[in-house]
């Protein structure tokens, strides 16, 4: 099969959805001849116009909720948002509108609207371009929460979120737009809330998301040399959380590290810590849960600080034998 | 024979609609000073905003839209649901939190929507209901329907930064949108002259390029008038126009605000010499297109809705707890 990025694979998933349905089309910054800040649109304007391909002033705020607007009214909007950092200025918008208008309306109305954004670090460009907030949107019930962390798995999860009628917000990681795999060209869907099992194994699981979905399935091949025996876990979506795929996981290997590039405390970790302690997978447990999450600090600029400031590889390496060797003490 | 004064209408209204518009600023009135005596009662709990004193802009602003039209609403949002074709009976099943209102009972008075005729809902944070409505101008724009919006919002809601972004937006896209201000003198408890230095919110539309008019908002004539050259200018695909009515709200800002920002001579002039209801009264008897008694009669036509709303509310059943749960997601 053809491999392509994770860029190209986002585009392809919203011009399939565009040639086939005039309702949707894609609003945000600089997204026209310019191709967006990570040229994500590129080429798309060409193809599509610029009334579907609707560039727009630097406005995040009335961006979404032109968005908001529109999807109330029959469209399905795509919204780019240039930098996830961004929410902060359209959090309104998401939050009290978007998020809430069918639930106190009563059940009336719809809005079907998708929000890409760019996050995370890696990049080298500081404190106000480089965080993971996708917790913040978590907690908000009436929103969806999407973070692929494969080309395959962007244009599936890009599709089911098109076809979604609730808003849903869709964090593209800027390091993976440049990694590739398999993607067939046709169109196809990845359901929300559906985990995926990223590699198989029996002695620990490692929940992960994003990109750390990627330093995982690397600390899990350094680990394997050494006889243990990691199962990686990529939830893909936070909001619906598919609970029964890493419940079963934690079951069978009686072992849990979360690790997720956002801040530990407060992060979604946190969460998937709690769900399993409330779970039957509890009794599994052989040691207690180990969290990773970027430490409590904005993201620095000098690349050696900025790297220090989320888990790599190492560190997923320490945290799953100092999880295996706690099981070894109790026992 | 002294000759009767002609109504200064730019659009041609019936007689029938212009009387139907008197009943429906008293059916506005007399919802809110219904909903004033339930609260006072503690009948209806949570919190509500008042729009006695503004009935001219919300019935004079929605008179010649269709229900393909849409609005946007605020906190103060009751008048915009009854002008826009709302039943108050639904309404006020919805303050009571029965499973007969508008929303179920799951917005409160807040959050009224009535999207069949095209009520997009009313908004409890100030300003977020105005890029909304610009949404809804860009379906319109991108489908090619004929529908216009219209944008309630506040004197407040003016200094959000939503109002500066959304009306830039639909200024540099031209679309079917109106923003239609109803300045009633006060925020929660600033007044206009001291949040703003601009003398009329108008004022601002020259900063995004589009037609700025103000207008007396308790004169249901001017309004109408400003409405309609504003709608059909959008519906022409010209673009934005920024709507000022000044007007004046006779109740405090929600529930409990003992209106120490303002003096009780102040409210007594509104009243008594700026009644938008008592003036449109006088232009249909100055006009000879009502009767005194008729005005009579459609005056208590407007209480007897109420009464009878008032009735299907206290009557209706209130939610299960499974409610709760249900129109989280679509």
């Amino acid at each position: 099969m053809r491999e392509i990025t994770y860029l190209e694979a986002v585009r392809e998933a919203m011009s399939i959805e565009m040639r086939k349905n005039n309702d949707v089309f894609l609003m945000g910054e600089d997204i026209g001849v310019y191709g967006g800040a990570f040229g994500v649109s590129r080429g798309m304007i060409e193809e599509f116009g610029p009334e579907r391909i609707r560039n727009t002033p630097i406005s995040e705020a009335g961006i979404a909720g032109a968005a908001v607007g529109s999807a109330l009214t029959g469209m399905r909007p795509i919204m780019e948002l240039q930098f996830s950092d961004f929410i902060t200025i359209a959090l309104d918008q998401i939050v009290n509108q978007a998020a809430k208008l069918r639930y106190m309306y009563g059940g009336k109305g719809k809005v079907p609207m998708v929000v890409r954004t760019p996050s995370g670090s890696g990049t080298g460009a500081a404190a106000q371009h480089s965080q993971s907030l996708e917790a913040w949107v978590t907690h908000i019930p009436g929103l969806k929460v999407v973070q692929p962390s494969t080309a395959y798995d962007a244009k599936g999860l890009l599709k089911a979120a098109m076809d979604d009628d609730n808003p849903v917000i869709f964090y593209e990681h800027k390091l993976l737009y440049k990694t590739s795999s398999e993607v067939p060209e046709e169109e196809y869907s990845i359901p929300l809330g559906k985990a995926d099992v990223k590699r198989e194994g029996t002695d620990i699981t490692i929940v992960a998301t994003a990109i750390m979905v990627h330093k995982a399935l690397e600390a899990a091949a350094e680990l394997e040399k050494e006889g243990i025996s990691v199962e990686v876990v990529d939830p893909r979506t936070l909001v619906p959380l598919d609970t029964e795929t890493i419940i079963e996981s934690v079951a069978k290997t009686g072992h849990l590290v979360v690790v997720h590039e956002a801040v530990k405390r407060g992060g979604f970790g946190g969460e998937i810590a709690s769900m399993i302690a409330e779970s039957e997978a509890f009794d599994y447990l052989d040691a207690p849960i180990k969290r990773l999450g970027g430490v409590e600090t904005p993201i620095p600029y000098n690349p050696e600080l900025e790297k220090a400031a989320i888990p790599q590889v190492p560190d997923i390496v320490n945290a799953v034998k100092e999880t295996l060797t706690k099981k070894a003490v109790a026992k | 024979m002294e000759q009767t004064k002609t109504l200064k209408l730019v659009p041609e209204l019936s007689d029938e609609k212009l009387k139907g518009l008197y009943q429906q600023m008293w059916l506005i009135r007399y919802f809110d000073e219904q909903v004033d005596q339930f609260f006072a009662k503690g009948l209806i709990h949570g919190t509500t905003h008042l729009a006695v004193g503004q009935e001219a802009t919300a019935a004079g602003a929605c008179a010649l839209l269709s229900d393909e039209d849409k609005i946007t609403s605020t906190h103060r949002g009751h008048g915009h649901s009854i002008a826009k074709g709302g039943r108050v009976d639904k309404m006020m099943a919805e303050l009571f939190g029965r499973t007969t209102g508008y929303c179920k009972g799951k917005g409160g008075s807040m959050h009224i929507a009535d999207l069949d005729k095209g009520n997009l809902g009313a908004m409890g944070i100030v300003g977020g209901g105005i890029p909304l409505a610009v949404g809804s101008a860009l379906t319109a724009h991108m489908k090619k329907l004929d529908y216009v919006t219209v944008c309630f919002f506040g004197d407040g809601a003016s200094n959000e930064g939503s109002f500066h972004e959304a009306v830039n937006m639909a200024s540099i896209w031209d679309l079917p949108v109106v923003f239609f201000c109803e300045n009633n003198q006060y925020g929660m408890s600033g007044n206009v002259s001291e949040m703003t230095n601009v003398e009329h919110i108008a004022d601002r539309s020259a900063a995004y390029g589009i037609p700025g008019v103000v207008v007396d908002g308790n004169d249901i004539i001017e309004v109408i008038n400003a409405t309609y050259e504003a709608t059909e200018r959008a519906r022409r695909g010209e673009g934005p126009t920024l709507i000022e009515a000044k007007t004046y709200r006779w109740k405090g800002h929600s529930k409990s605000d003992a209106k120490k920002y303002r003096t009780r001579e102040e409210e007594k002039d509104w009243r008594d010499n700026r009644d938008p209801i008592k003036r449109f009264k006088e232009d249909l008897l100055e006009a000879g297109i009502a009767t005194e008694d008729e005005l009579e009669t459609i005056k208590q036509a407007a209480k007897q809705e109420m009464d009878e709303a008032v009735e299907f509310a206290q009557n209706s059943p209130m939610p299960s707890l499974d409610e709760l749960l249900t129109d989280v997601y679509a």
